[in-house]
């Protein structure tokens, strides 16, 4: 297992999370300290075994292509933190050039 | 205190059917309840007075029609991560402070369709992240037997909730202890039922593959109450199981003849001190007293339970959480262009249990670590649910502690793996997607507080389980004996 040390910013910015010095230098150690700890699973030995994702039988499921009730676009509008008319509205994404 | 507040659900529902009292009665006596004790216990982060009301008045009606409900006239308190429409749901969390759910959850709606009186939205630790209720970014939820510590989580509003009389059931959800870690501090029963029994829709998602809804509730009749009301497929969770559920109530016990109950060995209670050992050692003899024939199992990867989970439940959580980026609900904070806008977001409406572990999920999932860590840990998974068959071919039930302590008190637990090992017992049921109770087995500590002793079932086995624990429960009636602080 890797045991390089956490580069916390990098993975803020992944994870799209501004973080303070002081969030990144307490985040960096407690993070560093939870990975030690889960690196005792190396001591398992898994090469035979299979990865399991959920436990419980589970098969894929599938519905006709049926137009159903849904909620509506004034309910969900409602709740957008900005919106134009019936879009929401956010910053600009596309920088101009 | 009003005598029909300390009723349990299961009576409740008996007299309010019977008509010997009405649902307004009961409603108006439970919010007069929490009128007198939350500004101490601070167990609900909503109260919902109008709609328990208007909710009481319809039970009435529909009883006066000749209709019988399953939950006529049973006070609930719903954890707040689970959507009830028109009402605020915050999960715990700033980044939903303010959300009003567009739709209700189908456990909730079942709840409501059968009678059940919706009292309030009950506080937790943020996103059901932690196992004290002290990561609640909304509010503080006292311990109803000593105000000074934790109630447990992170299901620990409702947990209070049920103890102080302020509910008789609480809706919980449980994905590596969070109800059955605060059932124990509580002194109530906590009942996590396996994994897609009942539906997951309109939960707030944490870790979708351990999720699971629950109840928190006074007796273990009334657990099973509430689980028949909830249990069943719904076409709206893709993940919850499509098979026949057999009705709990009629499985209830008075004896555990018959049944085999294993004691895992790697769970040895010696290092949890000699109070505590030989409580546990008391639990299990009265187990064997009631006709169990006790036995020792293994479970060889017990003691990576932890590493396992806190490599999962991350990583599904950062990608769970993705969602809230402030476009279209919940907060957000402005930026100079969309990403300094999400980053701004996110870094004000989570607090910094969700950050952590949004932050170790999205290096378990990064590039090049993949399979060092997350599949490494999916593999993990697949040992102890084969660790758990294997130990089921020797026992019909598993018992075990449910927590390593009683209720702490507020700020003990400061570095975060030392809150994480509250769930050292509870998190490898999770792992394997078991159903898992908790149940009072007595009291520890100084002053003596409420211990719980757990026990799981294999897959789909939630009769069993409730029918053992029912028995345990008659033969002890540990939770009777101790004295609310409220």
């Amino acid at each position: 297992m890797a045991s390089e040390k956490i580069d916390v910013r990098y993975v803020a910015k992944l994870a799209r999370i501004a973080l303070s010095e002081e969030e990144a230098v307490r985040f960096g150690k407690q993070l560093g300290d939870l990975l030690e700890h889960v690196n005792v699973l190396s001591e398992l030995d898994t090469a035979s075994v299979p990865a399991t994702a959920q436990v419980v039988e589970s098969r894929n499921v599938e519905r006709g292509d049926d137009v159903t009730p849904c909620l509506d676009r004034e309910t969900v509008l409602a709740m957008a933190p900005q919106r134009q008319g019936a879009f929401f509205r956010v910053p600009k994404i596309i920088a101009e050039s | 205190m009003n005598e029909l507040v300390t009723r349990s659900a299961a009576q409740i529902a008996r007299d309010v059917n019977g008509k010997r009292v009405s649902a307004r009665e009961i409603t108006a006596a439970v919010l007069q309840r929490v009128d007198e004790t939350d500004d101490r216990l601070g167990c609900y982060l909503s109260r919902l007075n109008e709609l328990a009301l208007d909710c009481a008045q319809r039970a009435d009606r529909r009883i006066a029609a000749g209709e019988t409900l399953p939950l006529a006239g049973v006070p609930i308190a719903i954890k707040d991560n689970m959507c009830l429409r028109g009402t605020r749901t915050t999960a715990g969390s700033k980044i939903l402070e303010n959300w009003i759910a567009p739709y209700t959850a189908t456990a909730v709606q079942l709840i409501l369709d059968a009678g059940g009186i919706p009292i309030g939205k009950a506080n937790l630790d943020e996103f059901a992240m932690g196992s004290s209720c002290e990561n609640s970014a909304l509010g503080v939820t006292r311990n109803p037997y000593d105000l000074s510590r934790v109630p447990g989580g992170s299901s620990g509003g409702p947990a209070a909730a049920v103890a102080s009389f302020q509910a008789a059931i609480g809706l919980g959800s449980d994905t590596g202890g969070s109800i059955r870690e605060p059932g124990a501090f509580c002194n109530v029963v906590g009942f996590k039922p396996t994994y897609g029994r009942v539906s997951r829709y309109g939960l707030i998602a944490f870790a979708s593959s351990l999720d699971q809804i629950g109840p928190l509730t006074r007796t273990v009749e009334d657990a099973a109450l509430a689980y028949d009301v909830m249990a069943g497929h719904d076409p709206s969770d893709s993940t919850s199981i499509n098979r026949a559920v057999e009705p709990a109530a009629n499985a209830l016990r008075e004896d555990l003849k018959g049944l085999r109950i294993g004691v895992v060995k790697e769970f040895a209670t010696a290092k949890l001190g000699p109070e505590i050992d030989a409580l546990y050692k008391r639990a299990y003899r009265e187990l064997a007293d009631l006709g169990a024939d006790v036995v020792d199992i293994s479970l060889p990867t017990a003691d990576y339970g932890l590493a396992t989970y806190y490599l999962i439940a991350p990583a599904e959580c950062s990608s769970n959480l993705a969602r809230f980026d402030g476009v279209r609900y919940g907060l957000r904070v402005e930026g100079d262009d969309v990403g300094q806008m999400y980053e701004r977001t996110r870094a004000a409406g989570f607090g910094p249990e969700v950050k952590r572990r949004i932050l170790i999920g999205t290096y378990a999932l990064s590039s090049g670590y993949y399979d060092a860590y997350y599949v490494k840990a999916q593999k993990a998974r697949t040992m102890f649910a084969q660790d758990f068959r294997r130990a089921f071919e020797h026992c019909d039930l598993i018992a075990a502690p449910a927590a390593s302590s009683p209720a702490f008190e507020f700020n003990a637990k400061s570095d975060p793996y030392s809150m994480y090992m509250m769930d050292y017992y509870t998190i490898p049921m999770s792992l394997a997607g078991l159903p898992a109770l908790s149940v009072p087995c007595g009291y520890a500590g100084t002053p003596q507080l409420p211990m719980g002793l757990q026990l799981a079932a294999p897959l789909f086995e939630e009769a069993k389980l409730l029918g053992a624990a029912h028995a345990y429960e008659r033969a002890t009636e540990y939770a009777s004996k101790a004295a609310l602080a409220v």
